[in-house]
């Protein structure tokens, strides 16, 4: 019976030094690892050879050289002359400024549109859904060039300016809109809502304590209502409740005061809004629908009525699942806000064509741009990746 | 043995009537809703179909006419509907990629549906059929061999969109697949490459790939090598979707439970037929709705480029409500090119539920 005993005669040891799994990982990482080096070292060698041929200098000393164009709108006050570094930071500004407010105004087309399609009136969810499809399932980029000739050409000139609410203009050259005389009482106030949310914050983590150690949680209500909303009308009309209004009025050919909102900048920041809005909105309909039933039904059955339902039980579920997809929804919104280009909004995409034309270099001009772009992407990412840790399921 | 809906006791209209009651007029809130979509339909519907039908003129009108009538100016359309659809491509050989597509319809038709084509247990033969009809469409594009010749700089409208989309998401897809594993790889150094890419390409905007694309291009690569457009902007397509396909499929690899790698390494399979036999196919199955949503994005996303002057669908359109004889005519020509991305768009994203609902059902 020796036949049937255990390792077979005269086989080589089970694994030779090559063999081991250690020595092969290492090998091919080696390999992958050289050929990316050399796949780079080619392209340099090729982009060595190619700027001179071309008569191309490289170097980022052209970013302090001044800027022979104009920035169109801009916040920080940019003008001919200035260095082409500061050109870059304008069309960053106008680039952070209209993805922030696109995001803000989004977001809240988004839930009106999620409560519309989940609403129990037929007419109203089928509208909702009439509106997500048809955003949903056209270009971004058809929609923007649509609106800008709209907003530019269509729209009457500013005399015959189309006025829907008193003080509101609009015409091809931009929406004119009242705007508040900032008066430093106003400063005051925004100061005191900054201290009431500090102070509401407080409020609520002291209940919370309270509610811990005792069971029974502390009144907040009227505690929270002075602290947002008495403190700062306190404020405001201790400091005379100044209130003027900036109308736009026509003069000439166009109009004065109150606040212009340029027709490129209207049509790239309601297109993204309008566009963005449709995903957003089936991300929270799908997010809220992801709540279980039977969380509603054991909510109900604790005595719970249903705005504390939705505060307490359907709300922190439904954040779990929507907000990852929407972290990549805000994300896109801000690189789809280089679309601008297409509608004359100088933002950062806009101003690096117009610096790489003006200065020929051509590599130098994008990289700026690429690195803002993935500051921006990951800035965004992290943040929303804290928020998420913040609400997402603690598990044992 | 069937199981029968409990029937009402009530007859049709009442049963109708029941249904508007408690969707439309169910409580004070809900009825002043439905009033007001209804006063809005009934103020912005006839003064649209007015617009659409009623208002609207056809061939014989002149741009003059359209500009002063009420209505839609379908005869714009007429006069540029082939413009539109084919781009800058030579007026008279435009049967050619009308041809190529109806060809590519028929065969998405019978790859997306196989039962009705008799080709569920036939895969070869769908292959073979792709194979042909590649070959066929790029010989009616590009003519030669008894077809007038037509360059790449020509082609445009919906059959360039078509190409961009189709061609990308395709290559996209087996790049996607190694940049996927790679993420998932344990060596350290494939694992940040992989990370390094996807993380790269997802945080720059597609038109800025797109102007690498075109100023970069001739820079990177040996002196005398010449790329065509088409080609450039097809390379950073591929590049840009495969990073977004990669995460997809990284989805799919993560859902996949510890046990099948355990088991097929108990059958001695070694890396690559483990992922080939076992996990792969299981993993691709359930990203294919999240696929096909990437692929609905692309074909959206390839208008960018117009940006780069490049004439897909949208930039026809585009060139189309330029012509100074039919200048200010532009609502007719976004509206025509919105409907076909819409159709198009909207069948994807059927056929896409449709898939996921045969997945889940399968899954049980």
């Amino acid at each position: 019976m020796a036949s049937l005993s255990a390792s077979p005669p005269g086989r080589a040891p089970a694994s030779r030094w090559f063999n081991r799994r250690g020595v092969r990982r290492a090998f091919w990482q080696a390999v992958l690892a050289l050929a990316v080096l050399a796949a780079l070292a080619w392209l340099v060698g090729n982009v060595r050879q190619n700027l001179p041929r071309m008569g191309i200098q490289f170097g980022f000393d052209f970013l302090a050289q001044p800027a022979g164009f104009e920035v169109g709108e801009n916040l920080i006050g940019f003008e001919p002359g200035q260095s082409i570094f500061r050109a870059y930071l304008a069309g960053m500004v106008n680039t952070i400024h209209v993805a922030v407010l696109g995001i803000i105004l989004s977001t809240i087309l988004a839930m009106l549109l999620a409560l519309a399609r989940l609403s129990p009136n037929w007419l109203l969810s089928r509208l909702a859904w009439a509106y997500v499809e048809l955003f949903r399932n056209t270009p971004l980029l058809l929609q923007l060039l649509f609106l800008h000739i709209t907003f530019a050409q269509v729209l009457p000139a500013p005399r015959l300016a189309w006025s829907p609410l008193p003080g509101v203009f609009l015409s091809n050259r931009g929406f004119m809109l009242p705007s508040l005389v900032v008066e430093p009482a106003h400063i005051w106030a925004a100061a005191a809502f900054g201290l009431g949310l500090v102070g509401t914050w407080w409020l609520q983590r002291r209940a919370r304590r309270i509610q811990e150690a005792t069971g029974i949680r502390p009144a907040t209500g009227w505690g929270t209502a002075a602290l947002l909303a008495g403190l700062p009308v306190a404020v405001f009309v201790a400091g005379g409740a100044p209130f003027a209004l900036d109308l736009p009025v026509l003069g000439g050919f166009n109009f004065r005061g109150g606040h212009t909102m340029s027709p490129e900048f209207a049509s790239i920041l309601f297109g993204l809004v309008f566009y963005s809005a449709a995903f957003m909105a089936e991300t929270m309909r799908a997010g809220i629908l992801g709540v279980r039933r039977g969380q509603i039904d054991a909510a109900q059955s604790l005595g719970l009525g249903r705005l504390l339902t939705l505060r307490l039980v359907v709300m922190p579920q439904a954040m779990r699942i929507i907000v990852p997809p929407l972290t990549s929804q805000y994300l896109s919104l801000t690189k789809s806000s280089s679309l601008a280009v297409a509608v004359g909004y100088p933002d950062l995409m806009r101003v690096y064509t117009v610096v790489s034309a003006d200065t020929g270099r051509p590599i130098e001009c994008i990289a700026v741009v690429v690195a803002v772009y993935l500051t921006l992407s990951l800035l965004t990412a992290l943040l929303m990746n804290a928020y998420n840790r913040r609400i997402a399921l603690v598990e044992r | 043995m069937t199981i029968l809906a409990p029937v009402s006791p009530l007859g049709w209209p009442a049963r109708a009537g029941r249904w508007v009651w408690r969707n439309l007029f169910g409580g004070v809130a809900n009825t002043a809703v439905t009033l007001l979509i209804l006063w809005l339909l009934v103020e912005s519907v006839p003064g649209m179909v007015r617009w659409l039908v009623v208002d609207a003129l056809w061939a014989p009108a002149t741009a003059e006419q359209c500009l002063q009538g009420a209505g839609a100016c379908w005869a714009f359309l007429q006069a540029k509907y082939r413009l539109i659809l084919f781009g800058p491509y030579p007026y008279e050989e435009q049967w050619r990629p009308a041809l190529a597509m109806l060809l590519f319809f028929a065969m998405v038709a019978a790859t997306c549906f196989p039962h009705a084509f008799r080709l569920a247990a036939r895969p070869r033969r769908l292959l073979g059929g792709w194979f042909a009809t590649v070959a066929l469409i790029a010989w009616l594009l590009r003519g030669g061999a008894s077809l007038e010749p037509v360059e790449v700089r020509l082609w445009g409208g919906l059959p360039l969109t078509l190409i961009l989309s189709v061609v990308g998401a395709f290559c996209a897809f087996w790049l996607a697949i190694l940049l996927a594993l790679g993420r998932r790889s344990a060596m350290p150094v494939v694992r940040w490459l992989s990370v390094a890419y996807i993380e790269l390409i997802r945080g720059v905007p597609l038109i800025g790939l797109l102007f690498m694309a075109i100023v970069l291009f001739p820079l990177i690569v040996p002196p005398g090598v010449d790329v065509d457009k088409l080609a450039r902007a097809q390379i950073a397509f591929i590049l840009f979707f495969a990073a977004y396909m990669a995460e997809a499929i990284r989805g799919g690899l993560q859902a996949i439970p510890a046990g099948q790698y355990e088991a097929a390494a108990a059958l001695g399979l070694g890396y690559w037929r483990t992922m080939r036999l076992v996990v792969l196919p299981q993993a691709l199955r359930v990203v294919i709705p999240a696929l096909v949503n990437i692929f609905i994005g692309a074909f959206k996303d390839t208008s960018l480029v117009l940006i780069i002057a490049m004439f897909d669908l949208l930039g026809s359109a585009n060139a189309a409500k330029s012509d100074s004889t039919w200048w200010g005519l532009y609502v007719e020509a976004y509206l025509f090119v919105a409907s076909i991305y819409l159709v198009f768009c909207a069948l994807m994203s059927a056929y896409s539920q449709r898939l996921e609902r045969r997945l889940g059902a399968g899954r049980g």
